[in-house]
């Protein structure tokens, strides 16, 4: 498989305190990548660092599409087609709903999704279009959030703890919506704490352990005392 | 003795060039969270840009804004992309430091080339030219400048509200971060920011320099009044700032009436009041069509 993203040797840090160490990784086209592993294990700071919102970090290879992005600002990396559903949404909150999907338009990159597609997608925002997104639910935030990601017509699509905070039904909608995103040949990584969910969706799955990847491969090709031990760091029951 | 109409009129026709001060000061703070303590000082040098057109071409004052306005929204974009975005970040010190700087240097800069004396563009008639409505006398200079104040607004309004640029800048100033993600350089959005804030310091100035005397060391005065402003009409808000304006003509107008000498501390006495009262402003939140 092509590679998209190729990260090698990657370490990003916080003023003295290191908190990702020689991680390496590649994510082909097309292909749906999970990222487990504790809290402060590096996941969120790993797709920062990748998109260009971290700047403290370095790497020996960090490529979209074989063009080095090392250098590059979030904003010129996202026209390169690769963008990120942050933690906690960060919608715009002074803008509306709609405001906030065609704000993606300002990437510049033309594709599959508009608004209307958008909207397919997301049927319950249709109704929502004028509102302050202050004014909708969780679930609603999320999928404004996805939305606004989408819009950008990414070749790779990072995702970091969409599930968070909402409610089982919730997140199976906007994960079912993830067959369709990919039907479009856009690549994805998601970052999530439900592991059981991760390994549902994902083509391969990549572990974090303090900033360190602790496995990587096919989830069938490991066994939950595996999976386990990467996690915590203990073999598990 | 003015009628209590008239200086009501007075008042408010007063505050459209205070709200014109204002503006710029409450889009940059409004956008980028930044405080400018040079603001009053480019007001300044918006006046004696003014006075150099005029000295040069034989035009009428008002036509000089035809040039103040874009080199002023030119320097604001370049100032921004090279001083004033390096300074903005955690600590909110830098920006008052460095922009106290530059408020001095401008002042110098302006003495130096200027010198002390005061300035005024002669704009012929129209400065003494009045209406009657009833029995309140309006001057028709001080209501075009209110008139301009008003269509500024207005500007800004469908700017932010009506365009894919306000779009961007109101998103920028939400959260100047995750722009990035749709594809929008935060940067290069402060300084559009600092270009359309510096055309209407532009304005400001080049209206200030018809009104009245104008010398290298009346920017800080300025700045005070659009502070007071600002934070009177809430920040980031335009009409707010129009109020605040307005709020401020009249009670300086009002404290003139009862004594010439009350004018000034009149003003700074309502936006006590306001702060004490209202400590976020007349209108606090950035206002939405």
């Amino acid at each position: 498989m092509k590679p998209l993203l190729h990260v090698e040797d990657l370490n990003a840090f916080y003023g003295d305190l290191q908190a990702l160490f020689g991680v390496d990784f590649s994510v082909g086209e097309g292909e749906c990548i999970a990222v487990i592993g504790s809290n402060g294990a590096g996941k969120s700071t790993l797709l920062r660092s990748v998109t260009g919102l971290h700047r403290g970090r370095s790497a020996k290879r960090l490529s979209l599409a074989g063009a080095e992005i090392s250098q590059r600002a979030a904003s010129e990396i996202v026209a390169m087609g690769m963008t990120l559903v942050p933690e906690g949404r960060r919608l715009f909150s002074s803008l509306t709903v709609e405001e906030n999907l065609t704000i993606g338009r300002s990437a510049g990159r033309a594709g599959y999704w508009n608004l209307s597609r958008i909207y397919e997608l997301f049927p319950t925002l249709l109704e929502l279009g004028g509102r302050p997104v202050t004014k909708l639910s969780g679930g609603q935030q999320q999928m404004v959030a996805m939305g606004r990601a989408l819009m950008t017509n990414p070749n790779l699509l990072l995702c970091d703890e969409i599930s968070l905070g909402l409610a089982p039904v919730v997140v199976k909608g906007i994960y079912d919506n993830f067959a369709r995103v990919r039907g479009q040949g856009t690549a994805v990584i998601i970052v999530e704490q439900d592991i059981g969910r991760a390994l549902s969706v994902a083509d391969r799955i990549i572990c974090l352990r303090k900033g360190a990847v602790m496995l990587s491969g096919a989830p069938a090709s490991f066994t939950r005392n595996q999976i386990a031990e990467a996690y915590f760091g203990v073999e598990g029951e | 003795m003015a009628s209590g109409a008239d200086v009501i009129v007075q008042g408010i026709l007063l505050g459209g060039l205070y709200a014109l001060f204002a503006m710029g000061l409450s889009l940059v703070f409004g956008v980028m969270r930044l405080v400018n303590l040079a603001h009053g000082d480019f007001i300044v040098a918006a006046a004696f840009a003014a006075f150099c057109v005029v000295s040069v071409l034989p035009i009428h004052p008002f036509l000089a804004i035809a040039a103040v306005v874009p080199f002023m929204a030119g320097l604001g974009y370049l100032i921004q992309l090279g001083l004033f975005n390096r300074l903005l970040g955690k600590d909110p010190l830098r920006p008052l430091l460095v922009t106290f700087g530059v408020s001095v240097v401008l002042q110098n800069a302006l003495l130096m080339t200027f010198s002390a004396d005061t300035r005024r563009l002669s704009a012929g008639s129209i400065e003494t030219q009045s209406v009657d409505v009833g029995s309140v006398t309006i001057g028709v200079y001080p209501a075009v400048v209110f008139a301009m104040a008003l269509a500024v607004t207005m500007a800004l309004q469908w700017i932010f509200y009506s365009t894919a640029l306000g779009q961007r800048l109101r998103a920028t100033s939400d959260d100047p971060e995750i722009v990035g993600l749709v594809g929008v350089d935060h940067l290069r959005v402060f300084a559009i920011a600092s270009a359309i804030a510096f055309a209407v310091i532009g304005i400001a100035g080049v209206l200030m320099a018809i009104r009245g005397n104008f010398d290298p060391f009346m920017g800080p005065a300025r700045l005070l009044v659009a502070f007071e402003a600002v934070i009177i009409g809430g920040l980031g808000n335009f009409w707010g700032t129009l109020v605040g304006g307005i709020v401020i003509g009249l009670a300086q107008s009002i404290g003139a009436a009862i004594d010439p000498a009350y004018q000034t501390i009149a003003g700074h006495i309502v936006f006590f009041a306001v702060l004490l009262l209202r400590p976020d402003g007349l209108f606090p939140k950035v206002a939405h069509q």
